[in-house]
């Protein structure tokens, strides 16, 4: 037996298999496990857009890759050091991505003509040298779980649909990690199927026995991996859908204001739908809406009615919202619209990662229309990026756009849990009071009298006695609100409108360096999830004594009030994004920057090596040097 | 204690700008008569429109007001009445407006049965626009874009609301002040969203498409004004509408005439939903058109009250995030 203690400090793990053979369930609960070991972590499930796809195709292939170490984690990894394949199909599809050295675990049950033709593979990967230079453990663990369950009473379909466990149970041993937890959570999960409960235990404690003690188990390594340096607190796994929601829930309890959310099913934003319908109890309130717009809609007619209104959706689903927005924009009212971004256009690639949707935020909409827009940066910061949405929704009267992607929104890592006591509480815009409301030109110049300062006007809702009013989309008066179509006010009202936006700039925090100095040859700029690939990437080369500096944006639009001069304190700015250089083109327009664009639409995140590269090469005499 | 209302503390200081002769003005003063009437308060109510003629009624109503998007209105007074349901929301909307560009959702606020009340002004006509035919044009109605007359089959508001799951469905006529008044009190006062479909002549693009059963000479004859638990009379009483079983079909009948009395002649039942069908569905070239309160099926509650009844805690806070927060698995570092 051998006892791996890896160089980098971290390893990454990635399980694979059929749709249906349980990998995210196997996956999840390692990362639990992992989160309890005290290692650091970041994982990434990457499933396909079918939901029950033929079974044993390359297209049905589902898999969870982790990331874990005993340093700071901050992507879920370049490339697998490990692969566990439940299926030819599952090789197939992953072998492309290993390192040469990669250990990959086979369940040779499924190494069949069947399977073969069903992936259409000729030849047994086995056979034809193409494994040759990986480590390869072959276990036959359908037979192996069939085995281990026999006694348990489940059928043959059931106790085969045991072997994620068992996989489970090996891996843990692979680790050197307490089943116990593993044990407590199966008892839950399966509380009213006896059987099913009763054959994922002895799967798993049969998949950790037979790494232990059978004779094969020479060739498994043991890892082993410490713990990883973290701040002192409590800290709980979590995603970035997850983080998102309780990020919405806490606004509302900040703002001591109700949440309505209304949206429309859509991948892979769904889950904050989800996720906010059982959180009731915390004054939300979920509405599924016939569509997109109706979903937009009834979000503004919630915040119009005193609540706070948010809509969610990806790429496709904010496109329908556009008009509905602009609406949101003229009547003053506020909205949040999250935008979990996915490969486009047009259905594009619903289940991949993309952060294309910059422009359509940003500039998408008819007329001049101006949007504060915020992004999240990893799966914990959409948490406070939302409540930072639903600040300035609030407290400027605006729609607010929040950006994030399906990476962001299905990885997860642990995450230090926040001190509600130490946020903020959101200010709202309240009914004026000593009015006159017998004078009915006071009421209305009470109505549209906005802040000097946020512009919010008076946030009043229908119910509020002496305030009855209209308002709607046509342009209106400035003082009155009655209807204008005055081309001076017109004028003064847009002028306002960017006045507005631009304003926020007053109110939210400078930018900072989060790694280097404040000047220099080379400043990597990121936003949203490409955070921890930059990060890594980042922190490597200044091990490496290359003069780099790293700055990661989360207000899009206002820019931080410093960010231009901060910027020209470096020879070159390098932007990395899931785009074809979208907040490239932003910082060229808003604060006239020179930027070289490093840009990926693959549907996979960024690896820390391409960063890396584009480091190295934008270093004069950096890759020299290197040589 | 103050005075009662009357329809004037209805109005707005705004200048009313639809066409001189229009039908809007005719059904803005029912409407505030309406309000007057049912003691509305002002600071209660909200007039929610969509974008076309019809959808600048809220400016001229002393309640709040909403002008919204084009066939959005009814979506965005279903999140208003999540956020408050006490509110009493009327819905203004047109052929256009509500059968057309916003036929989706008309059609989910009909089968969610959202309390509120829904005046769709049917002018037949896109008028904002300037004249161009609408979903409801008959077939072969000339306008800038159908110079030749309109080649498609017109859809039937009444039809469309009953097969949408409305279960409150009347008409009314825009000049028939009283009897329009006493349709949209019925509709207040039902529980759910009420129907109503207002004939509204549109003088520029598209007048007097109704005269067939407006005009004061033909009221009498073609006008059916149907009241639950009353048999199905008009033409002063001498005509009235009986089922054939073996046609399962509506048909005028003269009483006295072929042995027709009063017992043969069908009793409206509002609740009947069979009964209501048939009588959206007669055509004006052969029958009178049917009036008053056609549908009136009330579900046991609406969607905003369901809503609320099936949130966890009836949308109260009860909990707290930091609770929410330590749930599950936590470790310590």
């Amino acid at each position: 037996m051998t006892t791996i203690i890896p160089k980098q400090q971290s390893i990454v793990v990635r399980f694979a298999g059929d749709s249906g053979d349980g990998v995210q369930l196997l996956g999840s609960q390692f990362a639990e496990s992992t989160a309890l070991s005290g290692a650091d972590f970041t994982t990434f499930p990457d499933f396909p857009a079918e939901i029950r796809a033929p079974v044993g195709t390359t297209f049905g292939v589902s898999a969870f890759q982790i990331n874990l170490g005993a340093r700071r984690i901050a992507t879920s990894g370049d490339a697998p050091d490990v692969l566990i394949a439940f299926n030819p199909a599952a090789l197939k599809v992953n072998l492309p991505l290993l390192p040469k050295g990669a250990l990959i675990i086979l369940n040779t049950d499924a190494f069949n003509a069947r399977n073969f033709t069903k992936a259409n593979i000729e030849t047994d990967p086995r056979e034809t040298g193409e494994l040759d230079g990986f480590q390869v453990v072959e276990i036959a663990i359908s037979t192996q779980t069939m085995e281990a369950v026999k006694d348990t009473g489940l059928g043959k379909k059931g106790a085969e649909q045991c072997k994620n466990f068992w996989g489970l149970g090996a891996v843990l041993w692979m680790f050197g990690r307490e089943r116990a937890p593993i044990e407590e959570w199966i008892k839950t999960k399966f509380a009213n199927k006896p059987d099913a409960l009763a054959g994922n235990i002895a799967a798993l404690n049969a998949g950790h026995a037979y790494a232990e003690t059978v004779e094969i188990s020479a060739e498994i390594p043991q890892f082993e991996i410490g713990e990883a340096p973290m701040a002192s607190g409590d800290y709980r796994s979590v995603t970035g859908a997850y983080a998102l929601s309780l990020g919405l829930a806490a606004a509302g309890e900040l703002a001591d204001k109700e949440i309505i959310f209304a949206s429309y099913p859509i991948t892979p934003a769904s889950p904050l739908l989800h996720h906010l319908t059982k959180m009731g109890d915390l004054g939300v309130a979920t509405f599924q809406a016939e569509d997109e717009i109706a979903a937009a809609c009834a979000a503004i007619g919630a915040s119009y009615g005193g609540s706070i209104g948010i809509t969610s959706s990806s790429g496709p689903g904010i496109a329908l919202k556009t008009e509905a927005i602009g609406l949101a924009i003229s009547a003053e009212l506020p909205l949040v619209i999250v935008n979990s971004q996915r490969g486009g256009p047009s259905t594009g690639l619903p289940t991949k990662t993309e952060q294309s949707d910059l422009y359509q935020a940003v500039y998408g909409r008819n007329g001049d229309a101006p949007v504060p827009v915020v992004s999240a940066s990893d799966p914990g910061d959409c948490f406070y990026a939302a409540i930072e949405a639903v600040r300035i929704a609030l407290r400027h009267m605006t729609p607010v756009f929040l950006l994030t992607d399906g990476y962001i929104a299905n990885a997860s890592g642990p995450w230090a849990l926040p001190d509600m006591s130490k946020i903020e509480p959101l200010s709202t815009n309240p009914v004026p009071d000593g009015i006159d409301l017998n004078d009915g030109d006071a009421v209305k110049r009470a109505i549209w009298k906005r802040d000097e300062k946020s512009f919010g006007r008076p946030w009043i809702a229908p119910g509020e006695a002496g305030f009855a009013h209209r308002v709607g989309g046509i342009e209106k008066d400035i003082r009155t609100g009655d209807i204008s179509y005055d081309a001076d006010n017109h004028q003064a009202m847009s002028d306002m409108r960017f006045a507005k936006i631009d304003t926020i700039a007053d109110f939210i925090p400078d930018q900072t360096v989060e790694q280097g100095d404040e000047n220099g040859p080379l400043v990597v700029v990121g936003w949203g999830s490409t955070h921890g690939a930059i990060w890594r990437a980042v922190n490597q080369a200044r091990e490496e004594g290359l003069n780099v500096a790293q700055i990661h944006l989360r207000y899009m639009n206002p820019l931080p009030k410093n960010l231009g001069k901060l910027l020209a304190g470096y020879d070159r700015i390098l932007l990395p994004e899931m785009n074809m250089g979208q907040c490239a083109t932003l910082l060229r327009d808003k604060l006239e920057v020179d930027v070289i664009p490093l840009t990926k639409v693959s549907g996979q995140p960024f690896k820390i090596s391409e960063i890396l590269e584009q480091i190295r090469a934008n270093i004069p005499g950096a890759i020299q040097a290197a040589e | 204690m103050n005075a009662p209302l009357t329809a004037k503390d209805f109005a707005t200081d705004q200048e009313v700008r639809w066409c001189p002769g229009c039908g809007d003005y005719a059904i803005l003063k029912c409407v505030q008569k309406t309000m007057a009437d049912i003691e509305a308060k002002p600071d209660e109510t909200v007039f929610v429109s969509g974008i076309g003629c019809s959808s600048r009624f809220p400016y001229y109503m002393s309640t709040y007001g909403f002008h919204t998007i084009h066939g959005r209105a009814p979506a965005f007074a279903t999140g208003l009445k999540l956020a408050n349901p006490d509110l009493d929301v009327w819905m203004v909307t047109g052929d256009g407006d509500g059968l057309s560009i916003g036929g989706n959702h008309l059609l989910h606020l009909l089968r969610r049965n959202i309390n509120m009340q829904v005046l769709l002004f049917n002018n037949e006509i896109y008028g904002l626009t300037k004249g161009q035919y609408s979903p409801t044009s008959r077939p072969g109605t000339r306008s800038p874009s159908s110079p030749k007359g309109s080649i498609e089959t017109s859809v039937s508001a009444g039809a469309f609301a009953l097969g949408a799951g409305a279960r409150f469905i009347a008409r009314g006529i825009d000049t028939d002040i009283k009897h329009l008044s006493e349709t949209l009190k019925a509709a207040h006062h039902y529980n759910g969203t009420a129907f109503v479909e207002i004939y509204q002549n549109c003088i520029v693009y598209n007048a007097d498409v109704f005269k067939g059963f407006t005009e004061k000479a033909a009221a009498t004859d073609n006008q059916l004004h149907v009241q639950h638990g009353k048999p199905l009379l008009f033409a002063k009483e001498t005509k009235g509408i009986i089922f054939n079983a073996k046609t399962m079909q509506l048909e005028v009948a003269t009483l006295g005439e072929n042995g027709i009395s009063l017992d043969d002649i069908l009793v409206h039942d509002s609740r009947n939903k069979a009964i209501a069908q048939m009588l959206i569905d007669m055509p004006e070239s052969d029958y009178p058109i049917a009036l008053g309160v056609l549908y009136e099926d009330p579900a046991e509650a609406s969607f905003d009250q369901n809503f609320w009844n099936n949130h966890p805690t009836n949308g109260k806070r009860t909990g707290k995030v930091a609770d929410l927060l330590r749930q599950g698995s936590i470790w310590q570092k």
